[in-house]
């Protein structure tokens, strides 16, 4: 049977559609072998009956500048409903932690760094080099260690929920780390 | 949203323009000319021709000049956007960065200070398929320069169907950069859809650089009307 995947744009841009969605549905393509089956959609017309064929979907991050989607978080409700596996990317972590009542601090990252990751984290083990570029990064608070695994060196890079398979990282693997992404596919 | 793209006339950023044209409002080009040939941001050896190529869109372009010391020549780039913001009222720069996170995260924290959009139309994509798009997109492309081992004999040639059978087999052998991103080869856009005028070579000889590359130096250019239905995109 199919992995059925869907990749969720929250880009207000269409010009950034290029930068952070496509090389997602690249990485996706790529796995053709693997029987993987893939839709894109917009955040703005998604709710919960176009979620429901999805057994996993991503949730994709966006420009520094665009911060349309944290002004519409009700728009991924469907996100706590879902029963499959979600990853979300940079927007897409904020926009989980948000919904899960967790907090953002502004805090700019752009470029390359060194993190150790762990073999629990959709099976990434090591120091590997990741990607940032975000203006808000997720605040450590004991509200979001009670739902979340968090996996944090200084910042907090990535977490996962305690009882869903809900996964999220700052960084973009779509850059560096695309196994990651991979991995979440195969899961 | 009003843009501005960083052009070098290279094949990466003419098909970063094709892009920006299709999906923002480009009011002008940005130029930066580099004194130093080793410059990890700007450098490619017929920018001079730059203007000439805008002209040929029938765009305006922003030239600055930079002695190319790393670092310092960031200061020169975030000049010539502060001009275009202040001339073209941009709202947001196009690149035309592949996989370079040296350069790519170097323009994203000036537009990140200036407030305004970075868009990487290319960014990630696969570098064969974007030689088979500019091909596809009938840009029509020459190799103006070649640094690397193995593609020596590919200075001056055209972007076609050959010149992708010879760089997969320079890619498989040599582990060679397919889109020159890293310094392997640069290029020069003569002519694109999206261009009123197409640039004709007059004057040109490969020579030898210091560093034992291979450069074609252009010295004599001029632009040639083209027919209404060579015109199709703009």
């Amino acid at each position: 049977m199919k992995n059925k995947l869907l990749i969720v744009s929250v880009c207000k841009e269409k010009l950034h559609y290029f930068e952070f969605v496509k090389p997602i549905e690249d990485i996706a393509r790529g796995m053709a072998e693997e029987d993987i089956y893939f839709e894109t959609r917009s955040y703005k017309n998604l709710g919960q009956e176009d979620v429901k064929k999805f057994d996993r979907i991503i949730i994709c991050g966006t420009s520094l500048k665009d911060c349309e989607y944290l002004n519409r978080i009700k728009k991924f409700s469907w996100i706590k409903r879902h029963g499959g596996k979600i990853l979300g990317i940079c927007a897409g972590m904020q926009v989980i932690c948000l919904l899960y009542g967790c907090k953002l601090e502004q805090k700019t990252d752009i470029g390359q760094r060194l993190i150790s990751a762990s073999k629990r984290f959709l099976g990434m083990e090591g120091w590997k080099e990741v990607y940032e570029l975000h203006n808000y990064s997720i605040k450590d608070t004991t509200s979001l260690r009670k739902l979340f695994e968090v996996f944090s060196q200084g910042s907090i890079d990535a977490i996962k929920h305690k009882k869903k398979e809900i996964y999220a990282v700052l960084f973009h693997p779509e850059v560096r780390q695309k196994d990651l992404i991979r991995n979440f596919i195969r899961i | 949203m009003k843009t501005a793209v960083l052009f070098s006339g290279g094949k990466d950023s003419c098909l970063a323009l094709h892009y920006a044209l299709k999906y923002s409002d480009v009011k002008c080009l940005i130029s930066i000319v580099s004194k130093n040939p080793a410059s990890y941001m700007f450098h490619t050896p017929n920018i001079k021709l730059a203007g000439k190529q805008a002209e040929a869109i029938g765009m305006p372009i922003v030239i600055e000049r930079t002695k190319g010391e790393k670092e310092i020549e960031l200061k020169d780039l975030e000049r010539a956007i502060k001009k275009a913001i202040k001339i073209y009222r941009i709202e947001g720069i196009v690149t035309g960065a592949i996989e370079s996170i040296y350069q790519a995260s170097r323009i994203q924290r000036i537009c990140s200070k200036l407030g305004i959009e970075c868009f990487n139309p290319l960014w990630q994509r696969n570098q064969l398929e974007l030689l088979g798009e500019i091909i596809k997109l009938k840009f029509d492309v020459i190799i103006t320069g070649v640094f690397a081992e193995g593609i020596e004999n590919l200075a001056g040639k055209r972007i076609d169907g050959e010149f992708l059978e010879e760089i997969k087999k320079a890619h498989e052998k040599y582990k060679i950069n397919p889109a020159g991103e890293g310094g392997e080869f640069e290029s020069l856009v003569l002519d694109a859809p999206f261009f009123r005028k197409r640039l004709d070579i007059l004057k040109s000889r490969i020579k030898e650089d210091r560093q034992g590359g291979k450069v074609l130096e252009i010295t004599e250019t001029r632009l040639l009307k083209k027919e209404k239905n060579e015109k199709n995109e703009k």
